[in-house]
Parts: C-alpha cells; structure tokens; sequence
C-alpha cells in the first residue's frame, strides 16, 4: 500500500469567464484538503477565480492504443466541418 | 504606538522566518509551497508594519533597518513565534495557536481610530482568515489521524501550551486590549480541539517577556543570527 494521499486532477476558471481548464495535479489527503493545496499551488500568481478539484481515480480516460478505430473514421469526412459546404451569395451572413 | 507597531511586525516577522525553514523540507510538496506561501504573507505584513513603525518613530529607519539591525533584546515579539520548528506537529500546532489569536487581533484591529493601523488590518485579516483555515483543517487531520500522529500533536500542544497565556497578557503598549479576545479564542479553540480529539491541558502557567522584550527565549538569538547576518556582513547589499 502506497503512503502517498491520492491523486487529485485541478480546474481552473481564470478572470474571464472562460470554462474551468485542467492546469494539473496534486495530492491531498480528501476534497477539502484537495482545494487548498490547489490555492496554493496553482493561484498563486491570481490565475483564476474558481477551482475544481476531481479525485484522479474517478476520471476515466480513452485508451492511447484505441486510437486508430476512435479518431482515424474522422480523417476523411471533412464535409463534417461547415466550412466544406460553399454557402450561396443570398444567404447573407452566417 | 510603535511600540505597539513593533510588537506586530515582530510577531510576523519572527514566525515568517520560522517557517521559511520549511521550504524544501516539508513532508509533502504540497506543504512546502502551502507554508512558502503563508511565511511570504507574513513577511508582507511585517513590510507594512514595520514600515509604518519607523515612519512614526521618525528616527529614520525604515522595515529593512528594523529587521535586520535590532538585538534580541530589541524584539518584541511573543514567546510562541520564536520557539523552534521541530516536528511538523510543533510547527503546525505553533501556527494554529498564533493564526487563532492573530485573526481575532487584526478583526479587532480593522476598527482602530488609526486609519493606516485599520488599513493594514483590513488587508492582513483576509490572508491570515486563510492561515487559520489551513492550520485548523491540519490540526484535526493529524490529531483525530493515526495514533501516532495524534500523539504527537497533543505533545505538541502540551509543549506550546505555556506561551499562550503571553498573547492575552493585557498592557498599554498593544494597539487592542488583548485579554478582552481570550473569549473568542477559546471558543474557536475547544470546539477545533475537540474535533481534533486533543484535550486543552489545565495549566494557567504562562511564560512572559516576549512582546516587553524582557526575556526572550535563548532561541531567538539563534534565529536572528541566521536571518541577519548578511545585511549586518554587507550593510549596502542590493538583492
């Protein structure tokens, strides 16, 4: 058994309203604990407003080696980008 | 006044250079930066009291001059502050009894007729109102923990129990009468004890002679011997 607190995933939500971006890792030993680490680790130079803290062993992750069957099929269907499509003169803006 | 100044900004100044010794040593990465960053607000505070310390003494020293050119004696900070980091426990335990007496001295503080006393007040409350939080979560952490570690904060807090009683010694020169703050302390006190399963020991014994300067512990020395002796060395150093 490992004598190290588990691992937690930190998002942070800067000034701008921008959504909560994962900035990184710590270890705490429950939330509470998570969320002040995080103060202190990754605000210190005022980088957000709002802190989420996930433990790590809840997130579950695609696996690296499945990525030729989850993201190749998207290779050659550009026509899923709107921009494939010419849009007509009497549209108007989009 | 600046006797009262000093008192503060001793307080801030001594405790911050305490845990400064922390850095790259603490148990826990998380814990080193976590302690960083509370000695660095300290030492924040001490530029402003300090600073205004000198500035109302009118002699011509400035924070920098005060901190680095004063003997022990000089000092007036508490007992507690001085008294050295040993374990985690002693550490953590030494900032949890100051953080708790501390934030009840600035809420107190933010009222002073003095508008520059009540400015630096208004400022220090909210970064030691995250001090306490910390210290408080890591005191119940490690005293309801392991056997072990509760054993270790108990001592801790029968070690340190001593040098509470100076905090409310009550006399002209603070800038708040500190005994009329022991109420709020002790109820924050117990009720975190409690939950932290350590019991307040009985005595009322108080060592005194920190914040009058009349006695310091043979501690302080050693400390500002290290803290001073580069400014002392190199009088015009820049860094």
């Amino acid at each position: 058994m490992s004598n190290e607190w588990p691992l937690w995933e930190v998002f942070i939500r800067g000034q701008h309203g921008l959504s909560h971006r994962h900035v990184g890792s710590l270890h705490a030993s429950d939330a509470e604990h998570a969320l002040q680490n995080a103060r202190d680790v990754y605000t210190r130079r005022k980088e957000g407003l709002s802190i989420w803290v996930v433990p790590a062993a809840d997130i579950t992750a695609s696996a690296p080696d499945e990525k030729g069957s989850l993201y190749d099929p998207a290779d050659d269907k550009v026509y899923r980008h709107p921009t494939f499509f010419d849009i007509p003169d009497d549209v108007g803006a989009m | 006044m600046v006797e009262g100044l000093l008192r503060l900004g001793d307080n801030t100044l001594v405790l911050g250079q305490r845990l400064s010794a922390w850095c790259g040593h603490a148990p826990a990465l998380e814990e080193d930066i976590a302690l960083a960053n509370i000695a660095l607000d300290l030492i924040g505070q001490t530029q402003l009291w300090l600073g205004l310390a000198g500035q109302r003494e009118g002699q011509g020293r400035d924070a920098d001059r005060l901190a680095y050119h004063r003997d022990a004696w000089d000092f007036r900070n508490l007992l507690l502050v001085e008294q050295p980091n040993r374990d985690f426990g002693v550490t953590m335990m030494r900032q949890f009894l100051f953080d708790t007496w501390h934030l009840e001295v600035l809420k107190a503080l933010t009222g002073h007729v003095d508008e520059e006393v009540s400015a630096i007040a208004q400022k220090a409350v909210k970064e030691v109102t995250y001090h306490r939080e910390r210290s408080t979560d890591t005191i119940i952490a490690l005293g309801d923990g392991t056997e072990e570690s509760h054993n270790r904060m108990q001592s801790a807090l029968d070690r340190l129990w001593p040098y509470v009683g100076e905090m409310f010694d009550p006399d002209d020169a603070d800038l708040t009468d500190m005994a009329t703050l022991r109420p709020a302390f002790d109820t924050y006190l117990l009720s975190t004890l409690d939950e932290a399963t350590l019991t307040k020991p009985d005595s009322a014994f108080a060592h005194l002679g920190g914040k009058t300067g009349v006695r310091h512990t043979e501690h302080l020395g050693h400390m500002l011997a290290t803290m001073q002796v580069l400014p002392r060395s190199y009088p015009d150093a820049k860094w």
